[in-house]
């Protein structure tokens, strides 16, 4: 499959990902080449099988719901890069 | 006696003798690290006085008699993916630089209770993608045997300081060949278990189906003893499989009478270097003179397993890494006009260009008008790689393959070619895909004394066999006592 420049542009917004103009070009042959040898999966011959979602059978694992507090909120709060009394600070986003 | 020359068992012996201190072994591998740490660049925190503090402490409960772990004091290295409470766990990236975890992972803590001591945090490719540690935002770490030559990745910062003898031993994290591959390349033991024995909870997720912590050893022994320590259920790992209490040491029998291996004759075919297939093929002779049933067979599914790798794997990173967002995790760009701005630029300067490329092939496979062609179409084909392995496990024990195509490579000879460096995980990746268990062993050194690398697969939860199969073979190979890390430039 062909991948444009304008795929690659929404692509790259879609993860929050800004390229600059001189960095398009070789992420889109990186990909290109990438997506070019990935094509063989669809040469395999899978018709009849079914999806696998992760390596072990899928079952629901369950526990009991029990509350555990974390108390150690000054060490979360070492992570933000900002913040207001025990808040993490971030720009405004309703206007 | 140079105590980082020992095995952990060797050291463990010589303390439960009093031959040794705990001070004595601390001081052993600081002392390497002063030495041999600016040629290698193996580590991103050395963590020397809080390393002092508790060999201090422990050493004064063993002179009590209060200290019960005959491991206690025995230092370790872990790979920087993996959280450490109040420690830097960077993932080697911008965008974690200052990152300090809240909380230890599960296997911290496994390692905490034996008072096993963490020396540091080791180099990485960039959020574990990439298979040389060229990657990573930080440094590049060099192979001991060749301080031009990568040491693999994405756990090359691990797989050196053991091969450098800078720790005893150290955690990495697999999940397309991260363990067995660095340690393939710098002459150690790599295990990578199956997916589900090992609580994933604290370490950093990368591709979350694929992902397995495993030791990073000198020797299978010792892979055997740390595996004892970090496998079990953990409930704050779902994935983690309830299985009961194994001694994986009482697996090392030294035997292999009937043990039947199989090699997928795919395995040994194009762009695999010839120096490599001599040296397996060596090493099948050794396990026919040993008693081992070795038998050829056709499993053909490297490719199909290396292509179906990049798409899961990268489409789940994608969604794991998504969670960078300059809102929680350290990283904040400095200006920006709004919350996607923010974002935006965030990622844009906190991620290096090998996980930029890795989100943005993730993203393109699981978007509209691709996500039939590319991811699902991965998914069945994972399927397939499943029940192939499936088929071959009726018949053999352990399959038997290079652990890579190539001995190290040149610094810097594939940094401009992705592909070509995803090519290097060809022999490695379908055992996650699958999430079988697979060791990396040293077999031998070629022409310019550079190690090779065998891997041994097994089914599901059979690391017993793996292990004992690894050591039968290495105890008859004596890799360690003929070729050691050179350090040439």
């Amino acid at each position: 499959m062909k991948v444009s420049k304008e795929e690659i542009m929404h692509i790259a917004n879609l993860a929050s990902l800004t390229l600059q103009e001189n960095e398009v070009e070789e992420y889109l042959k990186n990909l290109q080449e990438i997506i070019d040898f990935a094509d063989i999966v669809n040469k395999a011959n899978v018709d009849d099988l079914d999806i696998t979602i992760g390596a072990n059978e899928a079952k629901n694992v369950f526990r009991k719901d029990e509350i555990i507090n974390f108390k150690n909120t000054e060490s979360l709060l070492q992570n933000a890069p900002s913040k207001e009394k025990n808040m993490f600070k971030i720009p405004k986003i309703i206007n | 006696m140079d105590i980082t020359e020992l095995t952990v068992h060797e050291q463990q012996e010589k303390l439960k003798n009093k031959e040794i201190t705990v001070n004595e072994i601390l001081k052993a591998y600081l002392d390497r690290i002063n030495d041999k740490e600016k040629d290698v660049q193996a580590f991103v925190t050395i963590l020397e006085e809080d390393a002092k503090n508790k060999a201090k402490e422990i050493q004064q409960k063993i002179d009590n008699g209060e200290e019960k772990n005959s491991l206690a004091g025995i230092p370790i290295g872990i790979k920087d993916n993996i959280c450490t409470e109040g420690i830097k766990t960077t993932c080697s990236s911008k965008m974690l630089e200052n990152f300090i975890s809240p909380y230890d992972a599960t296997v911290m803590e496994k390692l905490k209770e034996q008072n096993i001591i963490n020396l540091g945090k080791l180099n990485m490719d960039e959020f574990a993608m990439g298979g040389s540690t060229e990657h990573s935002y930080f440094k590049v770490t060099k192979n001991p045997w060749n301080l031009n030559k990568v040491p693999g990745g994405s756990s090359g910062g691990s797989a050196a300081a053991v091969a450098a003898n800078l720790v005893p031993w150290a955690l990495g994290s697999d999940t397309g060949g991260s363990i067995r591959q660095p340690a393939s390349f710098c002459g150690v033991v790599g295990l990578k278990p199956t997916y589900g024995l090992v609580s994933r909870y604290g370490l950093v997720a990368f591709a979350s189906s694929l992902d397995q912590i495993g030791p990073i050893t000198k020797d299978v022994k010792d892979s055997a003893i740390l595996l004892n320590i970090i496998a079990g259920k953990d409930p704050k790992d779902a994935t983690s499989v309830d299985k009961e209490k194994k001694d994986y040491v009482k697996a090392l029998k030294n035997n292999v009478k009937g043990l039947r291996i199989g090699v997928p004759k795919e395995f040994f075919k194009e762009g695999i270097n010839e120096e490599v297939k001599q040296a397996l093929e060596e090493a099948i002779e050794k396990y026919k003179e040993l008693g081992a049933k070795v038998e050829e067979f056709s499993l053909d599914i490297a490719k199909y397993s290396l292509a179906t790798y990049y798409i899961i794997a990268c489409a789940e990173a994608s969604s794991n890494l998504g969670r960078f967002d300059g809102i929680r995790y350290t990283y904040r760009t400095n200006e920006f006009k709004d919350l996607k701005d923010l974002y935006k630029k965030t990622r844009s300067e906190g991620f290096g260009k090998e996980v930029k490329r890795r989100i943005i092939l993730g993203t393109y496979v699981l978007s509209s008008g691709y996500y039939d062609a590319y991811y699902k179409k991965a998914q069945k084909v994972r399927t397939l790689v499943m029940n192939e392995f499936n088929k071959a496990f009726e018949k053999y024990d352990v399959i038997l393959t290079p652990t890579s195509p190539t001995v190290a490579f040149d610094i810097g000879s594939k940094t401009n070619n992705p592909l070509e460096m995803y090519l290097a995980d060809i022999c490695t990746v379908s055992v996650n895909i699958a999430g079988l268990p697979g060791i990396s062993i040293p077999c031998k050194v070629d022409k310019e004394g550079m190690p090779i690398g065998m891997q041994l697969i097994g089914n599901k939860f059979s690391e017993e066999t793996i292990l004992n199969a690894a050591y039968t073979y290495e105890q008859s190979i004596k890799f360690r006592e003929k070729y050691k890390p050179t350090f040439k430039k």
